[in-house]
């Protein structure tokens, strides 16, 4: 007993570790935020000074933070609703459906996940402007929910692989047609599956910087884009940036602390049966 | 209440094929049973009458109308699944009238159905509770509440005893066949246990790697089992089954000449028998008797008290084993050297392609 006590004591304090160093980054942004722009380059950092909200006050004059927020808010939360819509479909035929190559299918969505959004910039860029999509909101919405959707998918088959296909025949059998399988029985035995799934996606697409700073300028520009607005390759800006950034992750930050019971919830559903 | 009909039935997964042709007419009102060991095409045959798997080449038949292109909901049939299938997020109500809900019937109806099934199966108590508050009993009340409230024409039941234990076993078994006395529907039962087939269906159709080894009532299939297999599936404990040598025959008797070195005259077959053909003979367990002149000579290796009578587990000479039934009150003693002798009339013989040979003319069976 004394032992597991030990090693108990022992793993608490490295997690505790690893927590604090991950946090770091963070906390140092947010001190920063609050210091002038010279005492955030100054050697030795000064752990104590005077808090000032200029550097908020500045970011908030030069930017309207409500309209990328608005941004943000829209493209986030329509991509994982388009990603959702996508990909329930494809998972539920893929875990109830499989055939020979259903596992090459799922291989290969992932994949596209290991390639550099880069790598598909240009022909990216140039169907959004034929298309008339640059710099909107659906424009954004449409490119963000495809490279949300491998893992939408990805995590969704997961979920659908746990429920017994035995339900969905018993639901057949009581005459529920395909829509009606997947609305009454399939969907609400995964709702903290695809809770957890609908969250890490407006997560990933809140923080998606990439095709925001490629596709949009001013009208659909989220807050990845106001936040790299105040980086500039001279001058001292890192006071003003901590404070864009800390305006921009604040809102995910508390969206992802008030919902990290149903993340922990959804991510281990089905785990224990 | 419906007839179902198999004409010529065929299933194929990939390049193989798991069913080989089978022709079957249920009856109307009749209870049947699919009987035989796991893997022989039990559960595909009646997933295909559900309709939850397609038929790879025949027809099925409900109430004389082509059923194949229907699909599951149409063929108004109700399943009730091994690992009973209820919807885990829906109370006992709600699991029983979900199709009713489907199918548009006003909530006062589903109320007033649902409340009709649950009191018939006794479980009014139960409505407001969800699946995972019940116990493996109550659960399997619910899938069967479930079936019945569609007031389905056939009830397809896969297995429906086999998560529970051998006392609820028992007292279910006793429950389904009251509830197909009540509701006088066609009922078709799939089971790997023949105890529950025998003890519940008007006739079984045991089925054999794909293929109907033999349909009959229970006691025509245990008094009279066509082959080899059947002989060996149905009845506890198993049909003793020893090799044997044909001796002599006459129109009357047959001598055999056991692989233990003694002779056997039993009645002679139908079928014509030449000198030193090789056949099977059975005996089930309670035609042996003990008898110190028995041709049947070995040792009791061990000895199963069931109360009104015992099993003796017995090694004869040439160390095949042999159960015999005698009274509870028996002496014997495991070691103990015993002899039986055989009922002769009830011997059962199989030539060696495992068909039977029968003594009169096989009741012939609509099939």
């Amino acid at each position: 007993m004394r032992r597991i006590g030990q090693v108990r004591w022992e793993l608490a304090i490295v997690v505790w570790a690893v927590a604090l160093g991950m946090f770091f980054p963070i906390l140092w942004m947010l001190l920063c935020s609050f210091k002038t722009e010279i005492a955030a380059v100054a050697t030795p950092p000064a752990l104590f000074f005077h808090p000032t909200l200029e550097n908020y006050h500045a970011v908030l004059e030069r930017a309207d933070y409500l309209a990328f927020a608005r941004n943000s808010v829209l493209v986030s939360l329509g991509s994982t609703l388009l990603a959702l819509a996508l990909a329930i479909p494809a998972a539920y035929s893929m875990a109830f459906f499989p055939t020979r190559r259903t596992r090459d299918i799922l291989l290969w969505m992932l994949s596209t996940r290991m390639l550099p959004a880069v790598g598909v910039l240009v022909p990216i860029y140039l169907l959004w402007r034929d298309l008339g999509l640059l710099d909107t909101v659906f424009g954004l919405i449409l490119i963000d929910s495809i490279s949300v959707l491998p893992i939408v998918v990805w995590m969704l088959f997961s979920f659908f692989r746990e429920v017994p296909a035995v339900i969905l025949e018993a639901s057949r059998m009581d005459g529920a047609t395909q829509i009606e399988e997947m609305v009454h029985v399939l969907l609400p035995l995964c709702t903290p599956g695809i809770a957890a799934t609908a969250l890490l996606s407006i997560i990933l697409c809140w923080n998606e910087a990439f095709w925001s700073l490629n596709l949009t300028t001013v009208k659909a520009a989220t807050l990845t884009t106001f936040t790299a607005s105040f980086s500039s390759p001279e001058g001292l800006f890192w006071a003003k940036l901590s404070a864009a950034s800390t305006l921009s992750i604040a809102p995910i930050l508390i969206f992802g602390w008030m919902s990290q019971r149903q993340m922990v919830r959804g991510l281990s559903f089905g785990a224990v049966k | 209440m419906a007839t179902v009909e198999l004409r010529n039935v065929r299933k194929q997964f990939g390049t193989h094929e798991v069913i080989h042709g089978i022709d079957l007419l249920i009856q109307d009102r009749e209870f049947i049973a699919f009987v035989g060991p796991s893997g022989c095409g039990k559960s595909t045959l009646l997933r295909m009458i559900a309709g939850l798997e397609q038929v790879t080449e025949g027809e099925i038949l409900i109430d004389g109308s082509p059923a194949q292109d229907v699909p599951p909901a149409k063929r108004g049939l109700a399943m009730v699944f091994q690992s009973y299938a209820l919807y885990p997020h829906m109370t006992v109500a709600e699991n029983m009238s979900f199709s009713l809900r489907l199918s548009g019937t006003p909530k006062a109806e589903r109320e007033q159905k649902v409340r009709t099934v649950a009191r018939i199966l006794e479980m009014e108590p139960l409505l407001e509770r969800r699946p995972s508050q019940l116990s493996g009993g109550q659960l399997q009340r619910v899938a069967i509440g479930r079936a019945m409230v569609r007031q389905p024409k056939a009830f397809l039941l896969d297995e429906p005893l086999s998560n529970l234990d051998a006392a609820l076993q028992g007292q279910m078994r006793l429950e389904l066949a009251r509830l197909h006395r009540e509701l006088n529907t066609t009922m078709i039962y799939v089971t790997h246990d023949q105890l529950e087939a025998m003890t519940m269906a008007d006739r079984i159709v045991v089925l054999n790697q794909g293929n109907v080894e033999q349909l009959g009532s229970p006691l025509e299939l245990y008094q009279h089992p066509a082959t080899f297999f059947v002989a060996g599936f149905i009845g506890a404990p198993k049909m003793n089954f020893l090799d044997a040598e044909v001796k002599t025959v006459d129109a009357q008797h047959l001598t055999l000449m056991l692989t233990t070195g003694t002779s056997i005259t039993v009645p002679a077959p139908l079928q014509k028998l030449n000198a030193n053909e090789k056949i099977k003979l059975g005996i089930r367990a309670e035609h042996l008797a003990l008898e110190p002149e028995g041709e049947l000579r070995g040792e009791i290796e061990a000895l199963e008290h069931l109360g009104p009578r015992a099993y003796l587990h017995t090694r004869l000479a040439d160390g095949t084993r042999l159960v015999a039934q005698t009274d509870g009150d028996t002496q014997a003693r495991p070691g103990d050297h015993v002899a039986f002798r055989a009922r002769s009339e009830a011997t059962h013989l199989f030539n060696s392609s495992g068909k039977a040979l029968t003594r009169s003319d096989p009741q012939a069976e609509p099939c």
